[in-house]
């Protein structure tokens, strides 16, 4: 469901905003957007036209670059240069996509899902707390947790295997856009990079936000002592979650070596019910994401799983996203 | 095998040694006089070659170098103030020029360099009056006569001993040491911040360049290489991620932050993407032996600068221009962030780089041509000249070349030097040290 919520919004956004503007060449032959010139016979369809891959390559490379910015601290030699070029990219991505109106539709969007999601405390509460640490780390927040999705490997050509990690690491990308002013604004504000620098660098000790990324997640709830078990507990949630994610994991068929869009979206249409079908299965199995124990940790929350749990008939496809940003 | 076909005729480079080291090569130098060649590992080591004396009379062998010293010049370090360990990898090897029979060259890992001297041993004293020849002392009583103690000949000695130990100067990991002309002096840059230091004093350097903001949020460029002009002590240059060289003063102020000269090229708008950026990076900068000209290497191209004109390089070589629509693949398997470096030939007539698939490319400036080679033991047969290798970009495949997608990113040819006077290049693989000569 989540992933076909991320699909749906941004297809959406996208059939409002073609983007206009300069087009940034990309690389690895890929094709340019089609100019619309062939027959529409369904609204639903011309939408889909309107989406370009220029769009949808500038979002992949953007979750790309996101991963490569939460995973830069497990390099064997980390390296302060590589990191400041891979957050400029995805600086200069979001600048676009903001030009676009592309990041303002999505953010909105997550807004929207926000609103409509109040039904349950327990989500404003872990919402609450997934501010507070925002604040604390000042800037972009991609939780460790959140699992690399087939990123290893992955090739270019094969668009839809990069949806899936699109998917996934779009969610990663929305809970960076969480402001730290209120639980229900979610506007991205300014683009602030903080990764990796104090880690990889020795740590100078006249900054102030020497929290990393991963530091923070791991923190999530208690901030102060006895966190070891915690963060253990919370490092093995991580890897079940990265194999709850890897076992669900669609894997596409061998890209068509001409993608027309027409045939791209029509695998990704596919796509979206058998991920549908498998998450759901999948979701009936409780297991603890990383911001449900940020839940059972904060003295505010109750038993956010159950409640979850009995919520989840009421759900519809927006309040899935907040089910992504605070757990469930 | 035939020569016949070599598109740079120049150059008929033959195998002369193959040296497999223990560890990844980081890098190799070679000594002012090209005698001595130094390479350095990622286990902290350093191998020194020497050119066989007897070569140099035998032209055909001219480029045999032996094993002549290998110490440990790094160890692996933990900082327990930080939880951080810091990797004993040398990243650069420079020698001091030869003052004395001893020779000096000075190593770095990320965080401290070190001066070393080498020195040979070709004799020792023998007949001590107190000390047996084992060592052991003499009982002082039975002594009876007194002898003055001579040298003899011995097996000889190659000794490395560390005599000064520059750290704790830099917070970031160290990429460039530069000794300056004045063979006082020399400098070592990190990510953020270029020292300069005196040889003789270790507790104290001083920072000429410091490009850290005050907010690191706001990062968005770092220091990449530093160096010495080769004739003017107060000029020094440093390249930037951004693509951009800064020529600096040291004459007009204590901090350098401002530069003199400013080198940067205007962006081509036809070739913009989101990569524009990490492609214009400068991995390495090098000075010609002359002194007029600059060189830069970023990932696709070499770039010849005039240091009279800022505005743009007087010439630029495609080293694999086939890249440039793979990017997003070498993006996602990080091949985009490799630090290639580059060299000068004696008279800088030649420019040399590294590529892939343990490919290395060479550009005669004053001919015009160039030439792809191949280090690998496949193609250097002893004896044979190498063959120029060509990649295929796309259509037809022609015989003997090989196409991109089967190029071996793996396979990358980071580190190459080139002998001050004479054509023997030593080209570094990963963890083969290879020494081509020109056939005569």
């Amino acid at each position: 469901m989540r992933y076909s919520y991320q699909r749906r919004t941004c297809a959406i956004a996208r059939a409002k905003m073609f983007p206009k503007g300069t087009k940034r060449k990309f690389s690895d032959s890929r094709e340019e957007p089609v100019a619309g010139g062939e027959d529409v016979n369904q609204s639903s369809l011309a939408a889909v036209r309107m989406l370009s891959s220029y769009s949808l390559q500038r979002q992949s490379l953007l979750d790309m670059s996101l991963i490569k910015l939460q995973l830069c601290h497990m390099l064997v030699e980390p390296n302060l240069c590589r990191s400041v070029l891979i957050a400029n990219t995805v600086r200069q991505i979001q600048e676009e996509m903001t030009q676009d109106g592309t990041w303002q539709i999505m953010t909105q969007a997550l807004s929207a899902a926000n609103a409509a999601a109040q039904c349950s405390a327990d989500r404003l509460v872990a919402t609450e707390v997934l501010c507070r640490q925002t604040e604390a780390a000042q800037g972009e927040q991609v939780p460790k947790p959140f699992p690399v999705v087939g990123s290893e490997g992955c090739p270019a050509e094969e668009v839809l295997e990069e949806e899936e990690e699109a998917a996934a690491a779009e969610v990663g990308m929305t809970m960076s856009t969480v402001s730290p002013q209120a639980p229900t604004s979610y506007l991205p504000g300014t683009f602030g990079m903080d990764p990796c620098w104090e880690e990889e660098e020795t740590g100078e000790d006249d900054d102030d936000d020497d929290e990393e990324e991963e530091e923070d997640s791991e923190e999530c709830g208690s901030g102060s002592e006895g966190e070891e078990r915690e963060r253990d507990s919370l490092v093995e949630d991580t890897r079940t979650a990265e194999q709850v994610f890897g076992t669900f994991e669609i894997k596409n068929p061998a890209p068509s070596p001409d993608p027309a869009l027409e045939e791209l979206f029509s695998d990704v249409d596919a796509s979206y019910y058998d991920l549908d079908t498998v998450l759901t299965g999948m979701q009936s199995v409780p297991k603890m994401g990383p911001y449900d124990l940020l839940e059972s940790l904060s003295s505010h929350g109750p038993s956010p799983l159950s409640s979850s749990t009995s919520c989840r008939s009421d759900l519809n496809e927006l309040d899935h996203i907040m089910e992504i940003i605070v757990g469930s | 095998m035939e020569a016949v076909s070599c598109q740079c005729y120049q150059f008929n480079l033959l195998l002369v040694m193959l040296f497999v080291t223990a560890d990844i090569i980081s890098t190799v130098e070679f000594n002012h006089s090209g005698e001595l060649l130094a390479t350095g590992d990622k286990g902290g080591r350093v191998v020194i070659f020497q050119q066989e004396l007897e070569s140099k009379n035998q032209p055909q062998c001219r480029g045999e170098y032996n094993v002549y010293s290998t110490f440990q010049s790094h160890e692996p370090e933990f900082d327990y103030l930080k939880s951080l360990e810091i990797e004993e990898k040398i990243n650069k090897i420079r020698w001091l020029p030869q003052k004395n029979a001893a020779q000096f060259l000075l190593s770095t890992n990320d965080k401290t360099i070190k001066l070393w001297k080498i020195s040979e041993r070709d004799k020792r004293p023998e007949g001590y009056n107190l000390k047996e020849e084992d060592g052991r002392y003499r009982d002082p009583t039975t002594v009876t006569t007194l002898r003055v103690p001579v040298f003899q000949p011995m097996d000889l000695m190659v000794e490395a001993s560390p005599r000064r130990v520059f750290a704790n100067a830099h917070t970031y990991h160290i990429n460039s040491i530069s000794v300056n002309s004045d063979c006082e002096t020399y400098l070592s840059a990190d990510d953020l911040r270029i020292n300069l230091w005196n040889l003789e004093i270790t507790d104290r350097s001083f920072n000429i360049v410091d490009i850290k903001p005050v907010n690191m949020e706001e990062l968005t460029e770092v220091i990449t290489a530093a160096e010495f002009h080769p004739n003017q002590c107060n000029t020094f240059v440093y390249s930037s991620s951004k693509g951009t060289i800064r020529l600096c003063d040291m004459r007009a102020s204590a901090l350098c932050d401002q530069h003199s000269k400013l080198f940067e090229e205007p962006e081509d708008p036809s070739n913009r993407s989101f990569f524009s950026e990490i492609i214009s990076s400068i991995s390495d900068v090098k000075f010609s032996h002359s002194g007029r000209y600059m060189m830069t290497r970023d990932y696709l191209s070499v770039k010849i600068w005039d240091l009279n004109m800022e505005s743009r390089p007087v010439e630029t070589y495609q080293v694999h221009e086939y890249l440039r629509s793979k990017l997003c693949s070498l993006y996602e398997n990080d091949c985009i962030f490799d630090k290639f470096e580059c060299c000068w030939n004696g008279n800088d007539s030649v420019v040399m780089t590294g590529s892939y698939n343990n490919f290395f490319r060479m550009f005669d400036r004053g001919y015009r041509q160039d030439v792809t080679l191949e280090a690998s033991r496949e193609s250097s047969k002893p004896r044979s000249v190498l063959k120029p290798r060509k990649v295929c970009t796309g259509g037809k495949r022609k015989k003997d070349e090989i196409s991109v997608d089967s190029l071996d990113f793996n396979k990358k040819i980071l580190h190459t030097a080139w002998h001050p006077q004479d054509n023997i290049i030593a080209v570094a693989t990963t963890n083969n040290l290879y020494i081509f000569q020109d056939k005569l």
